[in-house]
């Protein structure tokens, strides 16, 4: 059960690019993916900067064979999870046995407003294919039916962390010895719905989003998909190119402190991060560089920063929020920033978190404002905190081959 | 490992840890869980925000735990297809009538998939591993495999184990709509006759406290888990069981009595039906989604039945079962809409 | 005040508490009545919804919604300048 797991491949779909390396390109370009909204139709288009992917529907299903009445969660899905496993190169994949687990925090929705506006003039009404892929299981299904993965298919769904947690269960369900490849990640598209619901919390930025800094408003909300592909030792030991990061450590734990809000000392992200490092057998002083949840709301960093102060004073590691790129893509984001960890660890490169000017006075360390290149990279640790409390984190090693 | 409590909310009358006796009858093709009173389990000042389905799982999650005597568990992991239905209508019903504008934040908070194990955790202040899954038919086997597989792993020595799924007055409109559910007069009770198509609408809170090491209160050893999806025909299907059963090391004849998840549709019962005259045949089946309803979730009450019967060596009388012989060991088999497929192990300890 | 604690009961569904049981000058918050962040958002709403007033700076939601009286006093202010 101590066998390690490795990292086959990786596959990315964000406001900053269709693929790795198109994301790759805008993290070294410092090119941020937010601006006016193109594709969702919401009454504060005007006033919501929001971080779309740049295809519309039609664009994506034939990117990826899908009828284009699909959700979009699962069209954004697909075109990530494909190219997650195009990446592995894994050639005997139908002999192998093969998991997919996907995380979403609200699957179907995007078709299932649509449904609404008729459905509740008159419940005969709206048409009924725009709902019955409402259901989170639902999206996953398409996307592992399209993949011909029937080997474990399942959903999570805890919030923002729902993605890490995915990935998680994946390297788990390697070591249990119940799958040799598993494509593992998350997926959300932007809806009215979450919208309007990080609306009310009165938490959205209506300028572009400034995580860690002192003058914080709030977050960008955005939409994506990203996957790792995780494979067993011994499927790893048959690739052309062996894989050389492994998933190292992971932890979840849970805030219990509010339904929304963090606790001010950040227990819960104090416990999934010293939790993961424990997993991994490394200390604090190992990391060399971490993807923050750092949303830019005022309760997240602080909580945030303030678990990083306990955990790793006096050495901090290099840091910075990629949500500086592509928003908070919620379901998806431990996916996406799982594969930007990657990308960190294969280049030396440390992605720079975009528009900090002022550094939050509570806290001893500011994260990184200029792409630093040729770094020592060795060990990542991403973190991951959502709604009630659910907090992971991952953590990303290079390994000699 | 070990199945050390549990609780339940249900169509019928499971909560409490009441003998089993009368079956409650409905007529239509809606059955509705009998809600306790929920005070005793829930702070009122909690309690105000939670929508049905929040309480029915806390409730029933705190009866187990209360039950197990367990005040902080290891893991909370929780499954529901369907999530917070009434929250996310009552979000996006506004939001659509008052075209984005007046919104409050709580029944968004409460809507999302992960709103239940969160709310446990937060009344038991426990900082522990918190999972939930959502899909489909898979929901609860999902979480039941994350808690045994977090024991197997020693990163828990208890797991707080539970189902969730409700219906809602626009759940089942849209899902009548989608032809699920039988039309004109039925009962529960009569609902594996009628060979018609469409099953009834159901929905329930179950909660199960796992344990890695026995203890005097247990009610079974949880043997084994298996799912598959969309196997190609009732080839497949048999081959899947032989094959689970052979893993487990245990023959179809040390296997005291079968729960099989037929639901009253006369297409998707069809492969209960064959499995009776091939792998199943000869064996003591029982139904029990006349008890509970048909809904992604509904393997989880059947997993309570289990646990009870063997705890107690028989059947609840609410079956009515002829049979006076121990029941020792015990198959669940389910499907859920012929896509998703389970089968559980349990034995006495 | 009557009205608005009627009004405040029902948005915030506080469940066997009646009017009365408010006292004008109880702290709403925390060892008042026990009411948390989430709570002053919906408040926020009912301020919009019932009296058309928009309180845009969140930060300002502690001072105002104190007590029932702080939150009269400031709807009677605010009421008089929208006239």
């Amino acid at each position: 059960m101590n066998a390690p797991v490795f990292v086959a491949g990786t596959g990315i779909i964000s406001a900053i690019g269709n693929s790795v390396a198109e994301c790759l390109a805008a993290l070294e370009n410092e090119r941020a993916g937010m601006g006016q909204m193109q594709n969702l139709k919401s009454a504060h288009s005007q006033r919501l900067p929001v971080a779309e992917v740049k295809l519309n529907n039609e664009e994506l299903a034939q990117l990826t064979g899908l009828p284009k009445i699909k959700s979009r969660t699962a069209l954004l899905s697909l075109v990530a999870a494909k190219e997650a496993l195009a990446n592995a190169g894994i050639e005997n994949i139908k002999d192998l046995r093969t998991g997919f687990i996907s995380a979403t925090s609200v699957g179907g929705m995007d078709k299932t407003e649509n449904f609404f506006t008729e459905f509740l003039k008159d419940n005969s009404k709206g048409k009924l294919r725009d709902v019955v892929d409402h259901e989170c299981g639902s999206v996953t299904e398409l996307v592992a039916d399209a993949l011909g993965i029937k080997d474990y298919i399942t959903t999570i769904s805890t919030a923002c962390s729902s993605s890490a947690n995915a990935i998680f269960l994946g390297a788990r369900l390697i070591k249990n010895d119940i799958v040799d490849v598993v494509v593992a990640g998350g997926t959300d598209s932007l809806t009215r719905f979450t919208l309007n619901g990080f609306n009310t919390l009165m938490i959205v930025d209506e300028q572009f989003c400034q995580p860690f800094d002192e003058n914080r408003r709030g977050l960008n909300l955005g939409e994506g998909a990203g996957y790792v592909v995780l494979v067993s030792e011994k499927t790893a030991a048959t690739l052309k190119n062996k894989p050389n990061i492994v998933l190292s450590g992971y932890c979840n734990a849970n805030d219990a402190y509010h339904q929304t809000a963090s606790s001010p000392d950040g227990i819960g992200s104090y416990l999934a991060m010293s939790g993961a490092l424990k997993k991994a057998g490394l200390q604090p002083s190992d990391i060399d560089y971490i993807n923050l949840h750092g949303t830019g709301t005022q309760n997240n960093d602080i909580a945030e920063g303030t678990a990083i102060k306990r955990l790793f004073e006096p050495h901090y590691p290099k840091m910075s929020s990629t949500k500086t790129y592509t928003g908070h893509t919620l379901g998806a984001c431990g996916g996406i920033e799982a594969a930007f960890s990657i990308l960190a660890l294969q280049h030396g490169e440390i992605f720079p978190n975009l528009r900090l000017q002022t550094p939050m006075v509570e806290l001893p360390f500011v994260p990184e404002r200029k792409l630093e290149k040729n770094v020592e990279v060795k060990h990542v640790l991403s973190n991951s905190f959502g709604f009630g409390g659910n907090c992971s984190s991952l953590i990303f090693s290079k390994v000699e081959n | 490992m070990y199945i050390r409590a549990t609780g339940n909310i249900s169509p019928q009358k499971t909560f409490g840890h009441q003998p089993l006796v009368d079956a409650v009858a409905y007529t239509g093709n809606r059955l509705a869980c009998i809600e306790p009173d929920y005070k005793e389990f829930i702070d009122p000042k909690l309690i105000r925000r939670m929508s049905r389905i929040i309480r029915m799982g806390v409730a029933a999650a705190m009866e187990c735990l209360q039950e197990a005597d367990i005040k902080v568990p290891d893991a909370i992991v929780t499954g529901t297809a369907y999530g917070c239905l009434e929250d996310t209508n009552s979000f996006l019903s506004k939001m659509v009538e008052f075209n984005e504008e007046l919104l409050t934040p709580t029944a968004f908070i409460q809507s999302t998939h992960n709103t239940i194990g969160a709310q446990i955790g937060l009344m038991l202040q426990c900082n522990n591993y918190n999972n939930a899954f959502v899909h489909r038919g898979f929901s609860f086997e999902s979480a039941l495999l994350d808690g045994i597989l977090l024991l197997k792993e020693n990163d828990a020595s208890n797991v707080l184990v539970g189902a969730i799924d409700e219906i809602t007055n626009t759940s089942h409109t849209i899902i009548n709509r989608l032809g699920l559910y039988k039309q004109g007069e039925v009962s529960n009770l009569d609902v594996y006759k009628t060979k018609t198509k469409g099953t009834i609408a159901g929905e329930g809170a179950a909660f199960f406290l796992l344990a890695a090491e026995p203890s005097a209160t247990n009610y079974a050893k949880l043997d084994g888990l298996h799912t598959f999806y969309k196997p190609d025909n009732i080839a497949e299907v048999e081959k899947q069981i032989v094959s689970f059963l052979n893993r487990h090391s245990v023959s179809m004849n040390d296997i005291d009595l079968i729960f099989t998840g037929k639901n009253g549709d006369a297409v998707s019962d069809k492969i209960y039906d064959d499995l009776a005259e091939t792998v199943f045949e000869n064996k003591e089946t029982v139904n029990y989604k006349h008890l509970c309803g048909e809904y992604p979730t509904a393997a989880s009450f059947a997993m309570w039945l289990a646990a009870i019967s063997i705890k107690t060596g028989q059947l609840p009388a609410i079956f009515d079962s002829a049979s006076n012989k121990k029941i020792n060991k015990v198959l669940i088999y389910n499907h859920y809409l012929s896509i998703h497929h389970s089968l559980t192990l349990l034995s006495a300890c | 005040m009557l009205d608005l604690k009627e009004q405040i009961i029902a948005q915030l569904n506080l469940q066997d508490i009646k009017p009365e049981d408010i006292g004008d000058d109880q702290p709403l918050f925390v060892e008042g009545l026990g009411l948390d962040s989430i709570d002053a958002l919906e408040l926020i709403v009912l301020l919009q919804q019932q009296y058309k007033i928009k309180l845009s700076n969140a930060e300002d939601g502690p001072k105002v919604f104190k007590t029932v009286r702080t939150m009269a006093e400031y709807i009677t202010a605010h009421q008089a300048q929208n006239v």
